[in-house]
């Protein structure tokens, strides 16, 4: 539990510090460029790493079943341009289905 | 007839009705969120509080996946950091548009959420802080609804794999990494590192850590933009 409330806690912290840090310190400067360069593509590489492990990964293990397919479907429809909701109920939607049916 | 600039109230309120479809969005993952932080055993309050004093679904959903998995406070406190460094250049983009002093631009910047951010975009580098401010407040509104009902419904709602709910946190962030990967380019090249090294990493060290490991795929901007 107390796990939980320290994590809870530097979670808001930090947070909070990261969105204040932009408004009060750099204003009207500028970063670095390449700082800038790094920022810029922390997103995207922490989104990969997240809907890898999200979608693959259990206890440590790789593993490939119905909540994989769930999220293919949900890419599938964001590449078509679905809006993002109706892709994250087709996820779930497809996951539920599988373990019912499959 | 106000004694605000030209456009003060209205541009709070067009914000948010803009933002009513993405309010829709986070009240759904805001009820997912309760319900899947229940099942883990966090009980009524701390899903709830932690909406509250966090507002941060990408980073809550981080927390839940890397304490959900045997991970520990601090992996999950850094997973939740890095996720949200994303924060820093978006706050850096609206700097020169918030008012006041340190304190009040600090506090303007807790409105920076990623739907708020873009909403208010207007092109040229220019944002609209009112518009952007009025998106927020709905978001934070559903979000923590969503979190209440989904804490309070979780019985109801029983076993979330059941029901497919495991599967909205990696497609929601897939929504969010799609649009990311748009930007082409280096964004995709570091995207591709970022996976192989998950994938490779998942196996063998402890949950969490493959995520921030990760990150070692955005030292690609240090090559420049040349060439």
């Amino acid at each position: 539990m107390t796990t939980l409330w320290v994590a809870i806690l530097g979670v808001a912290l930090a947070s909070a510090a990261i969105k204040a840090l932009g408004p009060v310190l750099v204003g009207g400067k500028e970063l670095p460029p390449s700082a800038d360069a790094v920022i810029a593509l922390l997103a995207p590489a922490l989104l990969t790493a997240l809907v890898v492990s999200e979608t693959f990964g259990e206890d440590g293990h790789l593993v490939l079943d119905e909540r994989a397919v769930g999220v293919g479907v949900a890419a599938l429809a964001l590449a078509l341009r679905a809006p993002v909701l109706l892709a994250v109920a087709l996820a779930a939607l497809t996951t539920a289905l599988l373990r019912a049916f499959g | 007839m106000s004694s605000e600039k030209e456009h003060g109230g209205g541009d709070y309120l067009a914000g948010a009705r803009a933002a009513l479809p993405f309010a829709l969005a986070t009240f759904v993952l805001g009820v997912s969120f309760g319900v899947l932080a229940r099942s883990l055993g966090w009980g009524i309050v701390a899903p709830i509080v932690f909406s509250v004093i966090a507002f941060s679904g990408s980073a809550q959903f981080a927390v839940v996946a890397v304490l959900g998995a045997g991970g520990g406070a601090l992996a999950a406190i850094v997973a939740a950091i890095l996720l949200n460094s994303r924060f820093l250049p978006m706050g850096v983009a609206v700097a020169p548009f918030l008012k006041g002093g340190p304190l009040r631009r600090a506090l303007e910047g807790q409105a920076v959420v990623d739907a708020s951010w873009a909403l208010a975009s207007r092109g040229g580098g220019r944002f609209d802080r009112e518009f952007m401010i009025g998106a927020t407040l709905p978001q934070v509104v559903a979000w923590i609804g969503g979190t209440v009902m989904g804490v309070l419904a979780s019985d109801v709602v029983g076993d979330v794999e059941r029901l497919g709910l495991d599967a909205i946190f990696p497609a929601f962030f897939m929504a969010l990494l799609v649009d990311e990967l748009r930007g082409g380019g280096q964004t995709i090249a570091a995207a591709l590192i970022a996976a192989a090294l998950s994938l490779a990493l998942i196996p063998w060290v402890p949950p969490g850590v493959p995520v921030i490991a990760a990150c070692a795929g955005a030292l690609l901007g240090l090559r420049g933009r040349s060439s």
